[in-house]
């Protein structure tokens, strides 16, 4: 099947999984942990995963991503423990999960603590909302990517904007939506797939 | 049994945890009512705070449970209502990773590789929607959010805390040069 599988930030394939130690693997987490404001938290973990750091390749980022959405939990924790696992199996889901986790734990703590002073300091609810919308821009470059990668061919295109009007647009309950949607894709792509490999065999 | 609060925190968010199928945002709903209505850990309008708070603070909107737990039982409360947020969906994640990456490298992994590709892009720009709707969007947040996202993609060296930060600058700016609507 043709599919670019070099993006310009990403000429490393085939992808030699790395080996990440856990101490690495810790700070990693806490600082996207620290940083991800307002949802923006998958779009730090693409940044330092694929594209800083090279950990995992995108195709591994976006299946973790699809099954992090369709799992039960939280989206954000589930991918974390979904590229913890994949680097350094259970061992790397707890540390990357717990690094991620702890220093919003204090955070949340802290700024409760402090929340009726904080909302008497002059702009600090200004600020926070102007951090909340600088952070979906973090998002929204992790769509862009996405969707580069999607349209590829008329097909996974077509998909992708299907998804996107059920649950974005219409507002469409995400679990039956992918639950009706990925098996048909993932049929398409093995259907795609064997016919390409009988036309090279032919 | 139920006497005993940090048990308490625990058979309450536990439970959603699993049950949480689509997101932290089905959990909203039912523990506010386990712990408004049911338990009387927190006011109606003590929850609303805390939901501003955690959306606010880093780390998922759903940390909110980690205030519900302090505000019940301190820092231990605090640990087990973290827990019981994170751990059990965790392991189920966990033991489905294991189950994935066991065939790694056959024909159907990559089809479903492939296959889940579109899927996550579609859901990737779906979220982003959400995200717009929740920011009471005015036109200046438009332009952060345009700006944002332009920096981002064309300076990838330029650490995002940068851009985060000048967000947070432009909007106190804008607060202080008299905008209201934002």
């Amino acid at each position: 099947m043709a599919s670019p599988e070099n993006p310009p930030f990403d000429p490393l394939a085939p992808h030699v999984k790395p080996h990440v130690p856990l101490l690495s693997l810790y700070n990693t987490f806490f600082w996207v942990g620290m940083f991800s404001f307002g949802g923006g938290l998958s779009g730090w973990l693409h940044r330092e995963m694929v594209t800083s750091r090279r950990w995992m390749t995108e195709d591994e980022f976006f299946s973790g991503y699809s099954l992090s959405q369709v799992l039960p939990g939280v989206n954000a924790s589930n991918l974390t423990v979904y590229i913890g696992h994949h680097l350094r199996g259970w061992q790397g889901a707890a540390v990357a999960l717990t690094a991620l986790v702890t220093g919003p734990f204090f955070v949340v703590i802290l700024v409760a603590f402090a929340y009726h002073y904080l909302l008497e300091v002059p702009g600090f609810q200004a600020a926070v909302a102007g951090i909340a919308a600088a952070a979906i821009g973090m998002l929204v470059r992790l769509g862009l990517i996405a969707a580069r990668r999607a349209a590829i061919s008329v097909v996974p295109a077509l998909i992708m904007v299907v998804v996107f009007v059920a649950v974005g647009l219409l507002r469409w309950p995400l679990v039956p939506v992918v639950a009706v949607m990925a098996p048909a894709s993932i049929l398409i792509a093995r259907w795609q797939f064997l016919k390409a490999k009988a036309d090279t065999d032919a | 049994m139920r006497d005993d609060p940090l048990l308490a925190l625990l058979f309450v968010i536990a439970p959603l945890s699993i049950v949480a199928v689509g997101g932290a945002s089905s959990i909203y709903a039912p523990l506010q009512h386990q712990s408004v209505d049911v338990y009387h850990w927190i006011t109606a309008r003590e929850y609303l705070e805390m939901f501003a708070i955690a959306r606010v603070t880093p780390g998922p909107g759903s940390m909110i449970a980690t205030l519900i737990g302090w505000q019940v039982a301190g820092i231990p409360g605090a640990l087990v209502a973290t827990l019981a947020l994170f751990v059990p969906s965790s392991v189920l994640a966990v033991v489905l990773a294991g189950f994935w990456n066991r065939y790694r490298g056959t024909e159907w992994h990559t089809a479903i590789e492939t296959g889940l590709r579109p899927i996550a892009s579609g859901l990737v720009l779906a979220a982003v929607v959400v995200l717009l709707r929740l920011a009471e969007s005015g036109p200046l947040s438009w332009a952060v959010v345009a700006v944002a996202t332009a920096v981002l993609m064309w300076l990838p060296r330029l650490h995002p805390t940068v851009v985060l930060a000048a967000g947070g600058a432009v909007y106190v700016a804008a607060h202080y040069a008299g905008f209201t609507t934002l």
